[in-house]
C-alpha cells in the first residue's frame, strides 16, 4: 500500500476569527493511514484549527489540500465530493436527537447513495457492528450512554467510508475505562479499514496508545512548536514546553499510581 | 488496461457471475439489485477483477455471501479485510415486527388512555397552581414579584398595539357589515347596539384572549419547556424549589391580571372603531352617544370582564402546563408550544360557550 501517500497537506495557513489570528503560517500533512493528534494547551487553537481543516471555517490565507483537491476554494458539487470524503464527530456527539441511532448512520447513505433499502440497513448494521453497537440501533441518542453516543457518532462520520475521520476530543467527559474503549476502537478501525484519524484532545494516556504522529500548537507562538512520535517529543524535544507538557503530566501519573 | 476508476461491471459466463471494476457506494447501488438477482443458492461469483472495494462492496458480498448462499471466488484483499469482524455474525431479519399493525380497538384505547393521562395531569395541574396561587397570595413575600411584572411587561404593555389593531378593525368591520343590511330597514342607528354590546360581552375578551395564547401562551410554553429540557426545572427541584410556585405562579399571576386589562382596552378600541363607521353614515355624535348609553349596561360590561378573569388563567395556566409537559429533543420545545396554542384557542371558546349558557341560566 502506498503509506506514504499524504491525505491531508495543510500549506501556510494563517487562520482565526475576525482580526484576531490564531494560528500563523502553519504547514504540515497527514499520511494516509496514520493517526494524527493534534495537542496544545487550552486556547492554543486546536478546535480551530479542526474547525478549519473540515471546512467550516475559510482560513485567511493558505491552502488546505484533502486527497490532492483544494477545500478552500472548491464550490457546490466539488465542495460537497470533497467533504463525503471526510467524517467528523464532534466534542458532544452531535447526533441527530429526533432520529434512532440507525437512521443517524444511515443519513448520509440515503443522501448520497441510491441503494437499496436492505443494503442501507445492511450497511447500517455493518458500521453500527465495527463500533459495538448493533443491538442499540432502535434506540434514540438520548438513550444512549456518553460512550456510547460518542461510538455512535464515529459509526456515523465513517458511514461513506471517508478517507480521514476527524475526531474532536473523543474522550472528553468519559471515564477512562470508557475512554481506554473508545481507544482500541479507533486502533481496530484505523486498522481494519485503513481509515485515516485526525485526532484533538489532551488525553496523554490515548496519546502514547494510539498516536502516530503529534504535531503540538503553540499559542504564543501561534504555530506548530513540535512534530513527532510522542515518544520523539517526550524525549528528544528541543522545546522545553514540549518536555514539559509529556513529563510532567506523566510524573503526576507516576506519583498517583 | 483496466483504471481504479472503472465502473463496476456485472456480466453472466456459463452460470458464473462476474464482477468487475470499482465497488464503491454509487457502483455497488447500480448493481446491487442485479446481483441479488443473478445470485441463486450455490452459483458462483468470480470478485477477482474488482479493483476497489469500500464498505458497501463488502455489504454487497456479506448480502450474496450469509445471505443468498452464493460462493465467492477471488474475493479481493481488502474486501476480505473489511468483512472480517462479520465472519460469525448474522444480519437479524428484516421487518422482524419492529413495525406491526395494531388492531384498531388497541388505537382507540391507547389514544383514549393517553387523553385520560392528558386530563388527570391539567386536573392535577390545575389544583397544584391554585394552591399555589392563594400561597402566594396569602404569602406574598414568597412570590417572585420581578419576574411577575417582567411578564406582566411582555404579555401586557408589548401586546398593547396589536391588542388595540384587531379590535378598532374588528369595531369597523362589524360596523360596517351591518350597517348596510340595517339601512334597508332604517335602523342603521342600530349598529350602535349591535357593536358596543358583541364586543363587550364576546368579542373583546375572545380576541384578546386569543390574541394573548398566541403571543404569551406560546412563549411561557417555550421558556419552561426550554428549561425543562436544560434540565434547569430539575435543578430547582433538587434545590428544593417547587417549579410551579417558582415558575407558573408569576406567569399566572401576570395573566390573570393582564388579560382584564387588556380586554377593557380592546373593548374601548373596539366600540370606537364601530362608532366611527356609524359616524361616517352621518349620524350626529349625539344621537349616537345616546344609543350606546341607552344599550350598554353594567351587566354587558361585566360579562365580559368576568370571563376575561378566566381567560387569562386559562392561557397562563395552559401554557406553563405545556411547558412543563416537555419532554427531550430537539422539536420538544415546538410541540409544547403548538400544544400550548392550540389547546389554548380551543379551552377559551369552549369556556367561553359554558359561560354563555350558565349566564342565560342564572339570568345574568
Amino acid at each position: 500500500m502506498a503509506e506514504q501517500k499524504n491525505i491531508i497537506e495543510a500549506r501556510n495557513l494563517t487562520i482565526g476569527y475576525d482580526e484576531n489570528v490564531v494560528l500563523k503560517d502553519v504547514s504540515f500533512e497527514v499520511r494516509q493511514g496514520e493517526i494524527f493528534v493534534i495537542l496544545g494547551g487550552s486556547g492554543c487553537g486546536k478546535s480551530t484549527l479542526l474547525k478549519h481543516l473540515i471546512g467550516l471555517h475559510a482560513p485567511m490565507s493558505g491552502e488546505i489540500q484533502i486527497e490532492g483537491r483544494d477545500l478552500v476554494s472548491a464550490e457546490g458539487d466539488e465542495r460537497q465530493e470533497i467533504l463525503t470524503r471526510i467524517g467528523v464527530s464532534y466534542q458532544s456527539g452531535a447526533l441527530f436527537g429526533s432520529m434512532t441511532i440507525n437512521q443517524n448512520v444511515r443519513l448520509p447513505l440515503e443522501e448520497y447513495t441510491d441503494l437499496p433499502e436492505n443494503a442501507l440497513a445492511l450497511i447500517a448494521w455493518m458500521k453500527l457492528r465495527l463500533v459495538g453497537l448493533e443491538e442499540s440501533g432502535g434506540s434514540l441518542p438520548s438513550e444512549l450512554s456518553g460512550g456510547m453516543q460518542k461510538r455512535a457518532a464515529i459509526a456515523r462520520a465513517m458511514a461513506l467510508d471517508p478517507a480521514v475521520v476527524f475526531l474532536d476530543e473523543p474522550s472528553a467527559g468519559l471515564d477512562p475505562v470508557t475512554s481506554a474503549e473508545l481507544d482500541a476502537l479507533i486502533l481496530r478501525l484505523n486498522e481494519t479499514m485503513g481509515t485515516t484519524f485526525v485526532i484533538v484532545t489532551h488525553e496523554l494516556p490515548s496519546i502514547y496508545a494510539i498516536a502516530d504522529r503529534v504535531i503540538m500548537l503553540d499559542k504564543k507562538k501561534q504555530g506548530i512548536i513540535a512534530e513527532g512520535s510522542p515518544e520523539e517529543l517526550r524525549d528528544h524535544s528541543a522545546e522545553p514546553f514540549v518536555r514539559q507538557f509529556f513529563h510532567r503530566q506523566s510524573s503526576e501519573e507516576e506519583a498517583q499510581s | 488496461m483496466s483504471s481504479d476508476n472503472d465502473p463496476a461491471e456485472l456480466t453472466i459466463e456459463d452460470g458464473r457471475i462476474v464482477l468487475k471494476g470499482r465497488l464503491d457506494a454509487k457502483n455497488a447501488a447500480a448493481i446491487w439489485s442485479r446481483a441479488l438477482k443473478a445470485a441463486e443458492k450455490g452459483s458462483t461469483l468470480d470478485a477477482s477483477g474488482v479493483t476497489y472495494c469500500d464498505s458497501s462492496g463488502a455489504a454487497l458480498f456479506y448480502e450474496l455471501q450469509k445471505q443468498r448462499g452464493a460462493k465467492i471466488e477471488g474475493l479481493p484483499e481488502d474486501a476480505r479485510g473489511l468483512l472480517k469482524p462479520y465472519a460469525d455474525a448474522d444480519f437479524p431479519k428484516l421487518g422482524g415486527g419492529k413495525e406491526k399493525h395494531e388492531p384498531a380497538a388497541t388505537s382507540i384505547g391507547r389514544v383514549a388512555v393517553a387523553m385520560a393521562g392528558d386530563m388527570r395531569e391539567q386536573l392535577v395541574f390545575t389544583g397544584q397552581a391554585t394552591v399555589a396561587l392563594l400561597h402566594g397570595l396569602v404569602n406574598p413575600r414568597i412570590v417572585r414579584w420581578g419576574d411577575m411584572w417582567r411578564t406582566f411587561e411582555t404579555a401586557g404593555v408589548n401586546a398593547l398595539v396589536i391588542v388595540g389593531m384587531i379590535g378598532f378593525l374588528t369595531g369597523m368591520i362589524m360596523a360596517f357589515q351591518s350597517t348596510v343590511p340595517l339601512q334597508q330597514f332604517g335602523v342603521d342607528i342600530f349598529v350602535v347596539n349591535l357593536v358596543s354590546l358583541a364586543m363587550l360581552r364576546e368579542l373583546g375578551g375572545i380576541m384578546t384572549a386569543i390574541v394573548l395564547a398566541g403571543r404569551s401562551g406560546s412563549a411561557f410554553a417555550a421558556e419552561i419547556g426550554t428549561m425543562k429540557v436544560n434540565e434547569e426545572v430539575n435543578a430547582l427541584t433538587t434545590m428544593g424549589l417547587d417549579p410551579v410556585r417558582f415558575l407558573v405562579v408569576p406567569k399566572l399571576m401576570a395573566a390573570i391580571l393582564v388579560t382584564p386589562l387588556l380586554t377593557i382596552y380592546a373593548n374601548v378600541i373596539g366600540i370606537m372603531g364601530g362608532l366611527m363607521v356609524v359616524m361616517l353614515f352621518n349620524h350626529p355624535w349625539a344621537a349616537i352617544y345616546n344609543q350606546l348609553v341607552s344599550a350598554v349596561t353594567l351587566h354587558d360590561i361585566a360579562t365580559g370582564l368576568i370571563k376575561s378573569f378566566f381567560f387569562g388563567a386559562l392561557v397562563g395556566g395552559i401554557g406553563c402546563l405545556r411547558g412543563l409537559q416537555t419532554k427531550s429533543g430537539a422539536s420538544a420545545v415546538g410541540d409544547s408550544t403548538t400544544r400550548a396554542v392550540v389547546s389554548g384557542i380551543f379551552l377559551i371558546i369552549a369556556v367561553d360557550a359554558i359561560f354563555a349558557v350558565v349566564f342565560w341560566a342564572i339570568g345574568f
